[in-house]
């Protein structure tokens, strides 16, 4: 990618790509700013005709499925990551492609994990021309190194979502990892033995891309119910012995931490909660599976039955925690964006209260609505957070990728957004001046809460003042940014980023929010 | 490098630790040479952030400590410059330089002096070597923390470790906490107050003691370093007896110096010198416990209890702290941050004690301004002594922020 690349300053002042991957792009113009007109995307008309009567639409392989479909040269291939590290259907998919000898095609993955750091050899070969999707570990260090030819276009669940909606990608072969499926492509995530809980992510691609393909290595006999994937939307079904390693779609059992620091922060976070009045009978919340928010849940938890209250819903990624509130009355329904261990998996499988959903019920920015502004509150990590509340979710301080945005931007529009992080990891501030990476404007971060205290965001007086009468440790965020900086010894150098953009940040509604730059 | 110098032997030295799992901590190789002047090197997971910090940090620690020629390789694990000002001067220590010069770290106001009776109901024990726990011990609210040099420090890391709590005691913030040191046995303590003493920490710990002499010596050891280093705050002590001996000279060991601010028990070393075994519910060391309930109150000093080992069990250990202050303790250890509550909980007094006690406050106030010497309750009469207890419990309890 040796072209020169036109930058503009977006509302937030962050220099920004006027063109990504040959695409015009609008520069982010503020939360809310930005509303195309016209009509969605939509994939090609098919006539039921040309499908067998008898519903069997299997091919014997993958490979066979991909020629079947028209793959060819500079296609876009779709993969969901329901599966995680375990999956083993991605890498499948494109090596199948690299075998039939198409080139330059476009991955897009609604993420990327660290056990399918093979696509790099594909990109050394030309297979793939660039990643659009989160990108951390060995394929994070290969963008940020400039070594991928297309720009790194990373996206919120629900900006994935608007992005194929509004027609910036179009999906041409979507291929689905199903932990059950029937001939006629009927799929679900919630049994077989690599069952995964939701299949949510999937749901866009099964609808908007031209050519579906399920994969599975559990073929029941039609119908497969439930299924959340229907088999009207699919091309072909192809069975193969296994979709993915168990061991690691779902960890056995996930983790509370037992860092003292970090249990701290995940009770002043809860009880942040209980003081701020958000906990309270017919509430919501949503966490997700990292130590710390898992912690928060058992905090509030004890909290809610001492209090004798009671959540309405609580949102997912689920996991043993939540399903323990579900099982013990303390919330109505848990509605499950992704399933993250096997009690969740079990637990989906079996109580009705357990509702899979999408990113189109939660996160999109072209729905009616969606669910995560209907959320109470939301706890969600960061790697870095300004004196004004903007965050950093994707990139180490050194700008290297880190993380995917995944659910993270679109949980901002929640009731009362919480960033739960350390002060400080490993003498390197969290709490900083200016973000490396802006992942969330400041205007949608109500609350900071670290091991040092609780920061509240000057624009909710309304927060500020339902906790003033209370214990809790309430400074200002400038407070416990000088604290901290004291300890590690002075400001952190700024770190050396390069002038070649080779990532963007998406905002929700598809406009550019920041760039990630080469590392030098 | 093909230098035309001929180089002496020269002497090589390590201080501190790397590694995957170490945090928070560096590890310093150190050659001392006899010309070349100084060289350092450096790898560190901060390198972006800290990395010129480090290193002119190193430069100006190596320059207070009269080191003109060596070469330095650091690794740094996200150490804190404190840790970094310890480490470096431990490997030059250990290179037989630095004779008489130390470096200090900047300086955090120290916290208020120590009353001699104030609230001790936990210390939070900090290995000396482990400077990741340090920053952020005073966050979880224990009444004292504990900078070990004792038990936990590793033999061969005990000059180190000195170094390391000198630092931290003038750096580390820890907040209303009562900062204390445990010191080795003697005569390794001496070297271990002479290090830690002008650092002026809150209150020193002192180990197996078994006579009085011991006390002496330390007292008389901090007495001269006070006014070396013209110290008007209270150093106070606190002897641990942890074997038959000690127990049997409790008293004399309590009443040693006007310094003695609390005697605890360590029942681990104590159970060990019995040849009986630790139980969760200690009958095998009711009776020394009994016995510095007993001698502490007769000597005027505060009886603090023990550590808990299982720190996953955290109901039993609120049984053995409610069963600790049923027989007259004030506090106990804590081996870990999770521990505190359930003991700030297991020594406050119960709602109804303190209800008591505030009604027999009331009627000695209300006897005081009627001029009465008798204080009666209701039907009873209330004793002096009675009224003395009810007095302390209620400051207590506001102490410890039960009641307002």
């Amino acid at each position: 990618m040796s072209e020169r690349v036109e930058l503009a300053h977006n509302a937030v002042g962050r220099r920004v790509p006027t063109m990504v991957n040959g695409r015009p792009q609008i520069p982010f113009l503020g939360v809310g700013k930005y509303q195309p007109r016209g009509r969605k995307a939509a994939p090609q008309i098919r006539s039921n005709k040309d499908y067998p009567d008898t519903g069997d639409k299997r091919v014997s392989d993958l490979e066979t499925a991909l020629r079947n479909c028209g793959l060819r040269d500079g296609m876009v291939i779709s993969n969901h990551h329901h599966l995680r590290d375990g999956d083993q259907v991605a890498l499948m998919a494109l090596e199948a492609a690299a075998r039939i000898g198409v080139k330059d095609l476009v991955w897009f993955p609604s993420a990327s994990f660290p056990s399918q750091q093979s696509a790099i050899a594909l990109m050394e070969k030309g297979v793939i021309h660039h990643i659009e999707g989160s990108m951390n570990g060995p394929l994070g260090d290969y963008c940020t190194q400039g070594k991928m030819r297309g720009m790194g276009v990373l996206r919120s669940h629900g900006g994935r979502w608007q992005a194929i909606q509004d027609g910036e990608v179009h999906i041409d072969i979507a291929v689905i990892a199903a932990p059950a499926a029937d001939f006629f492509g009927n799929a679900d995530g919630s049994h077989g033995r690599s069952a995964c809980g939701s299949l949510g992510f999937a749901l866009a691609d099964s609808t908007y891309a031209d050519q579906v393909i399920v994969v599975t290595d559990n073929l029941v006999p039609f119908p497969c119910v439930p299924w959340q994937i229907q088999g009207n939307q699919v091309d072909c079904v192809v069975e193969v012995e296994s979709i993915g390693d168990p061991a690691k779609i779902v960890s056995g059992t996930t983790q509370i931490t037992r860092s003292p620091d970090r249990l701290r922060i995940a009770e002043l976070v809860a009880k942040f909660l209980r003081e701020a009045g958000i906990m309270k009978n017919g509430f919501s919340f949503q966490a997700g599976a990292g130590g710390i928010a898992l912690a928060f849940v058992e905090y509030l938890k004890q909290m809610m039955k001492a209090d004798g209250v009671k959540a309405r819903f609580v949102r997912g990624g689920s996991t043993k925690y939540l399903v323990e509130l579900l099982q013990e009355g303390l919330t109505d329904y848990i509605l499950d964006g992704q399933t993250f261990d096997l009690d969740g998996v079990r637990s989906i499988a079996n109580d009705a209260r357990h509702v899979a959903t999408s990113p189109f019920t939660s996160y999109n920015y072209h729905g009616k609505g969606n669910f995560a502004s209907l959320v109470d509150a939301v706890v969600l990590g960061a790697t870095e957070v300004d004196v004004n509340f903007n965050a950093n979710v994707v990139t180490h301080s050194d700008g290297r990728l880190l993380h995917g945005i995944g659910g993270w931007q679109n949980c901002l529009f929640a009731g009362c957004s919480i960033l739960a992080v350390p002060s400080f990891r490993d003498r390197i501030p969290v709490i900083v001046d200016e973000v490396t990476t802006l992942t969330g404007p400041g205007e949608m971060i109500d609350v900071v809460v670290t091991e040092r205290g609780i920061a509240i965001n000057p624009r909710r007086q309304d927060l500020l003042d339902a906790v003033k009468d209370s214990k809790l440790p309430v400074r200002p965020i400038q407070d416990v940014k000088a604290e901290v900086e004291k300890i590690c010894g002075g400001k952190p150098a700024r770190p050396k980023l390069g002038d070649r953009p080779c990532a963007v940040v998406k905002w929700v509604d598809g406009t550019v929010l920041d760039t990630v730059w080469q590392v030098a | 490098m093909g230098s035309a110098v001929e180089i002496k032997p020269s002497r090589s030295t390590e201080a501190g630790h790397w590694g995957k799992e170490v945090r928070s901590d560096l590890h310093v190789a150190f050659e001392a040479r006899d010309g070349g002047g100084v060289e350092i090197s450096l790898e560190s997971r901060v390198a972006p952030y800290y990395g010129n910090a480090i290193l002119e940090q190193a430069r100006q620690v190596l320059e207070e400590l009269d080191v003109k020629h060596a070469r330095v390789a650091i690794h740094d694990e996200g150490a804190l410059p404190f840790v970094i000002a310890a480490r470096l001067e431990a490997a030059v220590r250990r290179a037989g330089l630095a004779l008489g010069k130390r470096s200090l770290p900047e300086q955090v106001p120290p916290p208020a002096p120590s009353p001699k009776d104030r609230l001790r109901r936990s210390r939070l024990y900090l290995p000396g070597s482990e400077p990741k726990y340090f920053i952020n011990a005073a966050l979880h609210g224990p009444d004292a923390v504990i900078l070990d040099l004792e038990d936990s420090v590793h033999h061969a890391e005990k000059d180190a470790a000195r170094l390391l709590v000198r630092n931290t005691l003038r750096a580390v913030d820890f907040g209303a906490c009562e900062r204390m040191v445990r010191i080795n046995q003697l005569p390794l303590g001496l070297d271990d107050l002479a290090e830690t003493v002008p650092e002026c920490p809150d209150l020193i710990l002192i180990p197996k003691v078994e006579h009085p002499e011991q006390l002496t010596e330390v007292d008389r050891m901090i007495g001269e370093l006070r006014s070396r280093h013209g110290i008007i705050r209270p150093i106070w002590l606190m002897p641990i007896v942890e074997t038959a001996q000690g127990i049997e000279n409790a008293f004399a060991i309590a009443a040693a110096s006007e310094n003695v601010a609390a005697l605890t028990i360590g029942i681990e070393d104590y159970t060990a010198d019995l040849c009986v075994a630790k139980t969760p519910e200690g009958r095998e060391s009711l009776y020394a416990r009994s016995r510095v309930v007993n001698v502490a109150r007769a000597a005027g000093v505060q009886a603090i209890d023990s550590v808990f080992g299982d720190i996953a069990d955290i109901e039993a250990l609120r049984r053995w702290g409610e069963a600790s202050r049923a027989m007259g303790f004030e506090g106990m250890g804590c081996l870990h941050p999770g521990q505190i509550r359930v003991i700030h909980e297991a020594f406050a007094p119960t709602a109804a004690e303190i209800a008591k006690a505030q009604r027999i406050v009331a009627a000695f106030e209300e006897a005081q301004q009627k001029g009465l010497a008798v204080v009666s309750l209701g039907s009873k009469m209330i004793d002096p002594p009675v009224v003395q207890r009810a007095v302390k419990l209620v400051d207590r309890a506001k102490a410890m922020g039960v009641i307002p």
